[in-house]
């Protein structure tokens, strides 16, 4: 079809400023529906913080409660138990826990706020498994010298008693600790740090 | 002509003269024309195509009695399987389609690897083929979570947790596809949602697209030689057949020998329980609801995965994992590039393609098996190495189809 009387510049522009117009409204169109799949009002609220009793946790003996729907896993630590943790600070990979995700107040040796306590979130860093508690006396088949820990069933990333990762593992940081503080001695309140009362 | 027959013929007249019934037909079944010699290898299209209908079929039947919700999708599926009549039927198709599928698919892929499929003119046809493969996966995935056991769960966390290692965008994006701080019921509705209408739509949408194309380029065959070159005086190829009823027949023949051994699995063996491995097709710990405070002793992603996860544990840093098992997947979809031999078919190729298509094969499958092992050094090594072996497949592929001494190529088809 030839037709001569058509202004090719004007249906050029108009043809961009179409296509420029609504590629952009597609755009924005599309943001609702990628928004509707991040996490909905509710689901935020859910992650409201947990109280746990921790009274009846032996010495050497652990709890797991639940926040935000993640295993959360309390270790009632031995001395004996804090002295392995201090022997093993060249074998893990981070020891002063610098490239690690924790409050400010366990960002110590023992990784805690009470030495005694260990509040961390019990999800490898490597892709989300959750390890097994295993102890001394049980680690034979992990390694000859095992001091006590965690051991990541999926792909075999292994843990001190303070959640620090050992060296040669595929997790790449030491286990999360949660937010946290203690409202009275055997009372323990996890996803809330603040002092105020 | 007796009256029956003729009523049938004048309605579908009376429709061809509204639709273009009879060119569709034409087109596409009757005057299809198919190379002459197609083998063994050229079942497969056709078996994949009957095995999405039975999964879309079972799976609407399915969807009557499941329920996507974290309280209630595992008695749910228990539910179709005591009390549901043939409940239990239903769900095994559907189980044991799934790997069925991946099967005839694998199957599929590598006779584009044996006769140059890919090549041009078909490229386009490749890559809607792989398209369709990855959405398959995708499925897979999706469908996977949805009976709400310790492998759905599990199996959802670590591979969602995948995305979450990329640099940056990581943490937001895996945020972003469970629409929850862990994988929780908000997940599973989703995933729901994904397996029974996106997904499907999508892989219904990209297998017309797949024949369309493959019906614009004509057919492949095993001695890689364009039909089209050698025509009759009416322009129809002198190699070629029509594809009904020559190959409606043969393909008949194909279903009702693959649906024997289908069915042989879905009433004796739906869980592939192969000793030393958790049940292939339907694992162990799947029989145990979602705990998300507790991983299963022994974790592994189901059979058709594991080459690649294998891979992903071959390799010591996280972000580097990820990445080889992303491109273990995708470098699939650049062979018509990578390969630059002008032979199609591996019968007239050089020693150096059949070679690395042989340890191609191995290191496939050596990985397939290493995935469901339990991680010991010894392993680890044999994946690292059947990795590299896998790579180099693709990655040296320009230099040894390049310098390959092929054979000379016959003008017409051989047999």
């Amino acid at each position: 079809m030839k037709n001569t009387n058509i202004n090719q510049d004007r249906r050029r522009f108009l043809t961009t400023a179409a296509t420029v117009v609504g590629g952009v409204g597609v755009a924005a169109a599309a943001v609702p529906f990628i928004s509707n799949m991040n996490p909905s009002a509710k689901t935020k609220a859910i992650g409201a913080p947990v109280e746990v009793d921790i009274s009846d946790i032996e010495p050497g003996g652990r709890l797991i409660a639940k926040w935000q729907g993640k295993p959360v896993w309390i270790l009632r630590r031995t001395e004996e138990m804090l002295k392995d943790i201090s022997s093993l600070n060249s074998d893990v990979s981070d020891p002063e826990s610098d490239e690690s995700a924790q409050p400010e107040y366990a960002k110590n040796e023992y990784r805690a706020r009470k030495e005694e306590f260990l509040v961390v979130i019990g999800i490898c860093t490597h892709l989300g498994c959750s390890p097994n508690f295993v102890l001394k006396e049980e680690g034979e088949s992990i390694s000859t010298d095992w001091k006590g820990g965690f051991f990541c069933p999926c792909h075999g990333s292994r843990f001190d008693l303070a959640g620090r990762v050992f060296k040669g593992v595929p997790a790449p940081r030491n286990l999360v600790i949660p937010p946290y503080k203690f409202i009275s001695p055997t009372r323990l309140l996890i996803g809330d740090e603040s002092e105020a009362v | 002509m007796n009256k029956p027959i003729k009523i049938l013929c004048d309605l579908r007249d009376w429709v061809d003269a509204r639709f273009p019934l009879m060119k569709i037909w034409n087109e596409h079944l009757a005057q299809y024309y198919c190379p002459k010699n197609f083998n063994f290898w050229y079942f497969f299209g056709s078996l994949a195509l009957l095995v999405l209908v039975i999964q879309i079929l079972t799976g609407i039947w399915l969807t009557m009695n499941y329920k996507p919700s974290a309280d209630e999708a595992f008695a749910s599926v228990e539910y179709i399987m005591r009390d549901v009549n043939w409940g239990w039927l239903i769900r095994y198709m559907h189980s044991t389609g799934a790997s069925a599928f991946f099967i005839v698919i694998y199957l599929h892929m590598f006779r584009a690897l044996l006769y140059g499929s890919y090549k041009k003119p078909r490229e386009l046809l490749w890559l809607s083929g792989m398209a369709i493969y990855l959405l398959l996966m995708g499925e897979a995935f999706f469908g996977y979570l949805l009976p709400w056991g310790q492998m759905s769960y599990w199996g959802a966390q670590v591979i969602i947790s995948l995305f979450g290692a990329l640099p940056i965008i990581g943490d937001d994006l895996s945020l972003w596809i469970r629409g929850d701080f862990v994988v929780s019921d908000v997940t599973l509705n989703r995933f729901f949602s994904l397996h029974v209408i996106a997904f499907p739509l999508l892989i219904l949408g990209l297998v017309g697209f797949h024949i369309l194309s493959l019906h614009e380029v004509g057919s492949n065959n095993p001695d890689g030689i364009e039909i089209k070159k050698n025509k009759d005086a009416e322009g129809i190829p002198l190699d070629g057949i029509p594809f009904h009823p020559y190959y409606t027949v043969k393909d008949i023949v194909g279903a009702a020998v693959f649906l024997i051994f289908f069915f042989a699995v879905v009433f004796f063996a739906p869980e592939m329980k192969v000793p030393g491995t958790q049940g292939l097709f339907l694992e162990s710990a799947n029989f145990i609801q979602a705990n998300p405070l507790q991983t299963p002793e022994h974790i592994a992603p189901v059979w058709y995965f594991t080459p690649f996860y294998a891979i992903l544990r071959a390799v010591p840093s996280q972000l580097g994992g990820v990445i080889a098992m992303g491109l273990a997947v995708n470098l699939f979809l650049l062979l018509p590039w990578l390969d630059r031999s002008p032979v199609k078919s591996f019968r007239y190729r050089g020693r150096n393609y059949r070679i690395a298509l042989a340890l191609f094969v191995v290191s496939f499958l050596s990985l397939a098996w290493l995935g469901l092992q339990i991680v010991t050094p010894l392993y680890t090594w044999l994946a690292r190495f059947f990795s590299v072996v896998y790579f180099s497949f693709f990655f040296l592929m320009p230099f040894y189809t390049a310098s390959d001494r092929d054979k000379a190529v016959p003008n017409r088809v051989t047999d």
